[in-house]
């Protein structure tokens, strides 16, 4: 049975095993100029686990649309692709922190003291003003588009962009 | 939306929740070693001769809403049959820059419960988001508990029953992995006509709901690909969906194929479960850290810094101390204290207010525990049932019945006598006990005399009988004894007419 924090076994975060061997106890930065940016070089790796090629040039296709559906964001053209892989490797830098044996924080909040409230009923009562957000509604109910479309294959879009 | 839920997740050992139960089974499934159990008529249950044994894991993800004023993150009421949206704040609605904010009946809730299943309670504990698309979750994202709980690691002590006798033959035991805060999500009904959703966010149907995660796999060998069941809403449904489920993946396997770990739900009509799966692939919920709730911390008498708010502090030692008397141990105390069998316990728990009644009959009465017990079991309650009745719409009141039992006690009426009291008393026309007996006539004739008189006449009656009885045929007494018996309209202890025709046939 899977367990741990996501139930998906592809992580975009940079892995602590992914450390180079020959670099014990020190994860340092796996290409050479951080947050460099730009899409296309071959000689750098991204800092991700995905496959070989991945670490080459980038999320394959089949990432990005699997990103898509997954937080319904559409990357839309090769200035999109290029972002994202931006934001990956600004995330990379990361990396250059050893963080052997030091607890991840939960939050930056984690010092503050949590505020409990009591179990009184003090809100509610305002399904007019609510609804007045909806585009649509039916007798006091909100009325969404049509839940969770499809999206279109890979095949029936345009050109899918290639890093 | 967000009405609090505890989530129970249950994994290892297969068992159903049964909280009222009448007519009780558990299900259960032994990993080792081997046959998979189960009360099914589906398809057989013997291996192939020669083929692997297989065993079943089953683990059931338990919601049961808290009991509470007010919502877990918010502070709009929860309560059922409020018209749509009536009750749902701005946080609710996941309006743009508003916060959650953590109610405290909810932790001592989840504490308490903790507590009660016998886990390790996390001092702190934290809260992620669940991210998926669904219309009737406007976020985006559900707040839960899933990398570290408020409790872990406790269990679940229970007795099975067998057919229709709620008789303890085993004891099992269930393992609770965690107990997780989590927010509920709206409600959603479906517009066939119109093709269209709509959702009301005051909170989802159901105080509890189950999810059952099924595998199979051969003893000895690591565990099998996992399968979903939900859309389970009752427990007959619950335990049909597990054996079915069980089932299939056998089967499947056994032909060869592939077990997917997918969400499937239960046909009840068919009695089958059906793949959910749609074609987007593996559900991804990306856990992350809520950013906008601090670390859950917990104190107890130790820890408890000194000059603390007690509204902002949860001690769960004073939670503790608080706990009312768990199940098992009332159940005891009722067998030690009443010297009633230990199954009897469990029917005086497992019905709604029946303990109430029985003690305070119990306290109005001189009758033993064990007549008690036998009267209200059987007798009050298959009245109940028979009238689909509560204990609380029970027409008879504790004290009638107690004082209809000192009756009894006192032999001033017979067994068969009282009983029709009882059906008299259940037409509740404000009558007690007594006046029953009287107006109905049914006292027991006590008076030496008038018996002996009766019987007489009786023996006078039949002289054939008292010839038989004189030549040493002892049966033809106890026809003799029924027929002072009617004579007496049945009012006469059967015991003291042998006694005394015993006495006059010397």
């Amino acid at each position: 049975m899977k367990r741990g924090i996501s139930e998906v076994s592809h992580n975009l975060w940079p892995v602590a095993s992914d450390a180079p061997s020959g670099a014990p106890g020190r994860a340092g930065p796996r290409r050479d100029g951080c947050g460099s940016g730009g899409a296309g070089s071959t000689s750098r790796e991204l800092p991700f686990a995905g496959s070989d090629s991945e670490k080459a040039s980038g999320p394959s296709p089949e990432r990005i649309e699997h990103l898509e559906r997954l937080a319904l964001v559409d990357f839309r053209n090769r200035e999109g692709v290029a972002r994202l892989q931006a934001a990956i490797e600004f995330a990379g830098q990361l990396r250059a922190v050893d963080t052997d044996g030091v607890a991840p924080m939960a939050s930056v909040l984690e010092d503050r003291c949590l505020y409990l409230r009591a179990d009184d009923v003090v809100e509610g009562s305002c399904a007019e003003a609510l609804l007045q957000n909806s585009q649509q509604t039916v007798e006091e109910y909100f009325v969404p588009p049509p839940g969770n479309i499809t999206l279109p294959k890979q095949s029936e879009q345009g050109p899918v962009p290639k890093s | 939306m967000a009405a609090p839920i505890l989530r129970c997740a249950r994994p290892g050992r297969c068992w159903s929740l049964d909280y009222r139960p009448r007519r009780s089974r558990a299900l259960f499934a032994e990993p080792v070693p081997g046959r998979v159990r189960g009360q099914s008529s589906a398809a057989a249950q013997e291996p192939r001769p020669g083929a692997h044994e297989w065993a079943a894991v089953v683990g059931l993800e338990i919601h049961a809403q808290i009991s509470s004023n007010s919502k877990l993150f918010s502070g709009s009421q929860v309560t059922f049959l409020a018209p749509p949206n009536s009750l749902v704040s701005f946080f609710d609605a996941s309006l743009p820059g508003t916060l959650p904010v953590l109610n405290r009946r909810c932790v001592e809730a989840a504490v308490m419960t903790g507590l009660a299943l016998n886990c390790t309670v996390n001092k702190k504990s934290l809260f992620d988001r669940k991210h998926y698309f669904y219309a009737d979750l406007p976020a985006g994202y559900q707040i839960t508990q899933q990398r570290l709980p408020i409790a872990v690691n406790g269990s679940l002590t229970y007795s099975l029953g067998v057919g229709a006798q709620w008789s303890p033959s085993a004891t099992k035991t269930v393992r609770i992995k965690q107990i997780q805060l989590e927010q509920d999500s709206g409600k959603s009904l479906h517009d066939d006509t119109r093709s269209q959703t709509l959702i009301d966010l005051n909170r989802a149907e159901g105080q509890l709901r189950v999810d059952a995660n099924v595998s199979v796999h051969h003893p000895g060998e690591p565990l099998g690909v996992r399968t979903e069941v939900k859309n389970l809403n009752s427990i007959r449904f619950l335990a049909k969906a597990i054996d079915y489920e069980i089932q299939r993946q056998i089967e499947e396997l056994q032909n060869g194929g592939k077990i997917l770990n997918e969400t499937r739900a239960f046909d009840e009509k068919l009695g089958c479960t059906v793949s959910m799966r749609d074609k987007e692939g593996k559900q991804d919920y990306r856990f992350m850290p809520e950013p906008n709730l601090p670390p859950l911390i917990l104190y107890d008498a130790e820890s408890l810094p000194v000059a603390a708010d007690p509204q902002q502090v949860v001690n769960i030692d004073w939670i503790r101390e608080r706990l009312p008397e768990l199940p098992s141990v009332t159940r005891g105390r009722l067998v030690e204290q009443y010297g009633i069998l230990p199954e009897h316990s469990f029917v005086l728990l497992n019905e709604d207010g029946l303990l109430e009644f029985f003690q305070t009959v119990m306290k109005e009465t001189r009758a033993e525990p064990k007549k008690v017990i036998g009267w209200i079991l059987t007798i009050f309650l298959g009245y109940l049932k028979q009238r689909n009745l509560a204990v609380s719409e029970s027409p008879l009141s504790p004290s009638s019945l107690a004082e209809l039992l000192n009756l009894l006690d006192s032999k001033v009426i017979s067994l068969p006598a009282a009983k029709q009291v009882f059906e008299e008393l259940w037409q509740n026309q404000g009558k007690t006990p007594g006046q029953i007996i009287r107006e109905k006539k049914l006292e027991l004739l006590q008076n030496q005399e008038e018996l002996e008189e009766i019987c007489q006449a009786v023996l006078a009656k039949h002289p054939q009988q008292v010839m038989a009885v004189k030549n040493g045929n002892q049966k033809v007494v106890n026809k003799l004894i029924g027929i002072v018996r009617r004579a007496t309209g049945g009012r006469a202890d059967p015991g003291r007419i042998k006694q005394i025709l015993e006495k006059q046939l010397q």
